[in-house]
């Protein structure tokens, strides 16, 4: 049984709902967080195994940089998520209501 | 054959220690398991032969990204379970189902369809870091380094949040106000000198 | 010299421009001297080019590129030939002696400022409509003086009256001009070019079906400008505006521009003899039908409207038989003592406290002996007796039918030309002979300042001398461009007869209305119960079957459309659009809730419908395309 690029693609597409339904799914801002990088793992899985059965660096060069932003992503994330936290003692999405119009 | 057997194998455990993090309640639960589905993620790159790229999955994700959540978890209540009041769970299912569903539709029909051409062609003479390396330094170049300052900036940012004192906004903040706390401030080092 | 055309051309439109900024201030001397001088600025200026012209010179310019798309050019051209020096001498005349005469007649008018700006504006469009040398600009010039027309008419905008007055010189100008516009655009359509010259050089290679409908519907937009019938009812009711403004506008220089456009159009007309024809029988049936109208009515300016009236029938006349020269110089004539008569009976209206009918006046010519003299002068003028500009004008005019052997056209003038001498002289007899009957409305009449009656004595010696003087000088000038034609009747004892029988008959006519209304005034009630008299007297009830037959379903209809059509079709689709967005807006308004866990949500639907819409475009591309190959 020989591994095609649909094999990996289909557990990137699986791993990319996974994370999707941790976003909608989680209130808790740290557990979002934590979703967020699923996404961004699930497209680094197709990334790297387009580049294999495709012969081209690209797709490891995109996933590369993809998880260069996620470290910064979590860098400044957990600082803003600190800061929040000690003004306001919680991390619950549902209370963060500045933005209501 | 072995790699098909350590493909699937892999796929479940990602899948399952992904579920997990999505799933449970408990903080803790989810960090480990979210570290140990990152190690696996790792796997399937060297399946896939960029082993620079599982090496850095490893170190960074694994090393820096793993380190940091837990670091500020430390700052949460984390012993606690986490409780969310949660509306409408099948709806998000489906949702994210029907999500995946199109992004494969779409990611496979241009590779069915169409003939790419391979723009940085892999190089079997050399080894996979090497090859990596030639590509990032040439044609990557300058993305290489705005990634760079981009880093930069989130460690500064990062420093800066979590830094004391940044609940309080010097911006929001009257002259007066500043100006008492440069006073207290000065005060508790001339009591410390003085001690 | 083309400074010179430019400056007679723009100095009324600067002095229009300055005068505007003052348009909402307080009355000031200073806009109407300024305005004045301007206007003799461009005086003299056509005097130049007069002298030019006469040494048989023409000036054209091209200021600048005005259309220029695909074959069309058009640029802003003006040409000074002997036809429109002509006309520039009139218009600047008869200007400058109305701005200053207004300056007077003004001068306790609160819109004093504002009244100059129109005048002058009108005399700038005036000028370019005479100057252009394409039809197009001629119909810019055309446009202008209708909106400032209707700018002077109205210019007491607080009367209904005069608002009315305004509105409708305005539609039924709209009406003909539309013929006009047609008119135009066959010309172009069929020669490819709007210039004179290139028109008229090529008019003649035309089918003999295109250039008849071209001379009707261009003579259509001369017969509203020039209120022929049936477009005639908008000259009497313009006289609602300031006497100054009837003096120019619809007397001496707006209302013969109809006759200005066929004189200057005369190769077309002269490869068309019917509808020449044509236009000679309607300028004599309105020469008649407006002298008839003005025997008895009982308004002091409206008669004087109607005798510009049955005047400009005579110069259509004239146009339509092929003496262009005649008519354009009767225009001239007829600019003169007509401006004179009017400003004369402005004099009488400030008198008189605005009062119009002469039969509440009589006697005025102790107190307002000037006036007097002056609008005498214009009446016999107007009547033609020797040796005053209307006979030289107004006579050629009969002797051009008579040898041209219409001898039906003939007749009607002459009878026309005896009803103008009575009329002329009822009015005069009823405004300063007989008793002082508007001592009965406690009026005590005075005489107008010095300095108006001494602008209107240019125009008075004008009158008198520009037949006798101006004619073989002007003779030879404008037959240079126009058909050189004389119209001699060779027998002389036909032309003696003639002459001096229609110079009797005219001296009768004056004599018959003196007797009756230089006296005491006799009201005979059962003439005026007459079927004629009160035909005459409703204006033929032309007025009222236009109000009947136009006017009234008209408003129906109107009334219909914003009924039906505007509030239930028009207004209900846009209130709908309005609601349906304002709806949407109330429903979904509680997607923003502030809530960022259910904007993510909401996200996430948002990247579904994209994700949808991508496969579903690039399923059917793709099954375009592989069925294509």
């Amino acid at each position: 049984m020989e591994l095609t690029l649909n094999h990996y693609l289909v557990l990137s597409a699986v791993l990319f709902a996974i994370g999707l339904i941790g976003v909608m799914r989680r209130k808790n801002l740290l557990m979002l967080f934590f979703a967020t990088e699923i996404l961004l793992n699930a497209v680094n899985v197709g990334m790297a195994a387009i580049s294999h059965y495709r012969g081209d660096y690209t797709g490891q060069m995109f996933a590369f940089f993809i998880i260069a932003i996620a470290a910064s992503e979590v860098a400044v994330g957990l600082g803003l998520l600190i800061v929040w936290y000690k003004r306001t003692g919680k991390i619950d999405l549902d209370q963060m209501t500045s933005m209501r119009g | 054959m072995f790699e098909a057997v350590a493909f699937y194998l892999f796929a479940a455990l990602t899948i399952v220690m992904f579920t997990i993090t999505v799933m449970t309640s408990q903080a803790l639960y989810a960090l480990t398991a979210m570290a140990a589905g990152m190690i696996f993620i790792s796997a399937f790159f060297f399946i896939l032969g960029a082993d620079f790229l599982g090496a850095i999955q490893i170190i960074v994700y694994t090393g820096a990204v793993m380190a940091l959540y837990a670091f500020g978890m430390m700052f949460f209540d984390t012993t606690r379970n986490v409780i969310e009041k949660r509306n409408n769970p099948r709806f998000v299912v489906i949702l994210g189902g029907l999500a995946a569903v199109l992004v494969v539709l779409i990611v496979l029909a241009p590779i069915v369809t169409t003939d790419l051409n391979a723009h940085y062609p892999i190089d079997t003479s050399v080894g996979n870091s090497q090859a990596i390396g030639m590509v990032l330094f040439t044609k990557y170049l300058v993305p290489f380094e705005v990634a760079a300052v981009m880093l930069l900036v989130a460690m500064i940012a990062g420093i800066v949040l979590a830094g004391k004192k940044m609940d309080k906004s010097l911006t929001l903040m009257a002259d007066e106000e500043i100006a008492l706390m440069h006073a207290l401030s000065h005060d508790t080092t001339e009591e410390k000198g003085g001690h | 010299m083309e400074i010179y055309l430019y400056t007679a051309l723009f100095s009324p439109l600067v002095g229009s421009l300055i005068t505007a900024l003052f348009g909402a201030s307080r009355k000031t001397y200073f806009t109407g001297i300024l305005a004045s001088g301007l206007l003799f600025a461009s005086f003299v200026s056509s005097l130049i080019l007069l002298t030019y012209v006469m040494a048989g010179h023409t000036v054209h310019v091209e200021m600048m590129t005005w259309i220029a798309t695909g074959d069309l050019y058009i640029p802003f051209g003006f040409v000074v030939d002997q036809v429109s020096v002509t006309m520039m001498m009139v218009v600047t005349t008869v200007s400058t002696v109305v701005h200053i005469y207004s300056i007077g007649y003004m001068s306790h008018d609160k819109g004093f400022n504002r009244f100059f700006s129109y005048l002058s504006a009108f005399v700038f469009s005036m000028m370019v409509l005479v100057m252009s040398d394409n039809f197009l600009g001629l119909f810019i010039g055309w446009e202008g003086v209708g909106l400032c027309s209707w700018l002077l008419i109205g210019f007491w905008y607080h009367k209904e009256s005069a608002t009315w007055a305004a509105n409708e010189a305005f539609i039924m100008n709209r009406i003909a001009d539309l013929a006009m516009l047609i008119g135009i655009f066959m010309i172009y359509w069929n020669l490819g070019s709007l210039q004179y010259d290139v028109v008229f050089a090529h008019i003649s290679s035309l089918p003999m079906p295109i250039i008849t409908w071209i001379g009707i519907f261009l003579f259509i937009g001369a017969m509203g400008k020039s209120a022929q019938f049936p477009l005639h009812t908008w000259l009497a009711d313009a006289m609602e505006g300031p006497t100054p403004v009837s003096a120019l506008i619809h007397a001496a220089t707006m209302v013969t521009a109809g006759v200005y456009l066929v004189v200057r159009a005369n190769p077309i007309y002269s490869e068309i003899p019917d509808v020449g024809n044509a236009i000679a029988s309607l300028g004599a049936f309105v020469a008649m039908f407006a002298a008839t109208m003005a025997l008895v009515n009982r308004d002091m300016k409206r008669i004087i409207a109607y005798s510009t009236l049955s005047q400009l029938g005579y110069m259509f006349v004239a146009a339509g038989l092929g003496a262009y020269w005649v008519a354009l110089f009767h225009l001239m004539a007829h600019a003169f003592f007509k401006a004179l008569l009017f400003l004369g009976a402005g004099n009488v209206m400030h008198a008189m406290h605005d009062e119009l009918d002469p039969f509440k006046m009589g006697g005025l010519k102790t107190s307002m002996k000037w006036t007097w003299i002056l609008m005498t002068l214009a009446s016999v003028a107007l009547a033609g007796i020797y040796p005053l500009a209307g006979f030289f004008s107004k006579d050629l005019i009969l002797e051009v039918a008579f040898v041209e052997q219409h001898y039906i056209l003939y007749t009607v003038l002459l009878l026309t030309a005896g009803m103008t001498a009575f009329y002329s002289f009822r009015l005069v007899a009823l405004i300063f002979h007989g008793d002082k009957r508007h001592l009965e409305h406690g009026i005590h009449p005075h005489e107008a300042y010095t300095f108006m009656l001494y602008a209107m004595a240019p125009l008075a010696i004008l009158a008198v001398i520009a037949g006798m003087v101006f004619k073989t000088p002007y003779y030879q000038m404008v037959t240079q461009l126009l058909p050189a034609v004389q119209y001699h009747i060779h027998n002389h004892t036909t032309f003696w007869i003639m002459t001096i029988g229609t110079q009797l008959f005219v001296i009768l006519a004056i004599a018959y209305a003196y007797k009756k209304y230089a006296k005491a005034v006799k009201v005979d009630k059962k003439v005026e119960s007459g079927f004629f008299y009160q035909l005459l007297y409703n204006q033929y009830y032309i007025p009222k079957i236009y109000d009947e037959v136009f006017s009234k379903p008209y408003l129906q209809l109107s009334k219909l459309a914003w009924k039906q059509i505007d509030l239930r079709i028009v207004d209900a689709t846009v209130d709908g659009i309005a609601n349906i967005i304002y709806q949407t807006g109330e429903k979904t308004h509680t997607m923003q809730d502030g809530n960022l866990s259910s904007m993510l949500r909401w996200m996430v639907i948002g990247v579904v419908v994209l994700l949808v819409l991508a496969v579903a475009f690039t399923a059917g591309y793709n099954a375009v395309n592989l069925r294509a190959m």
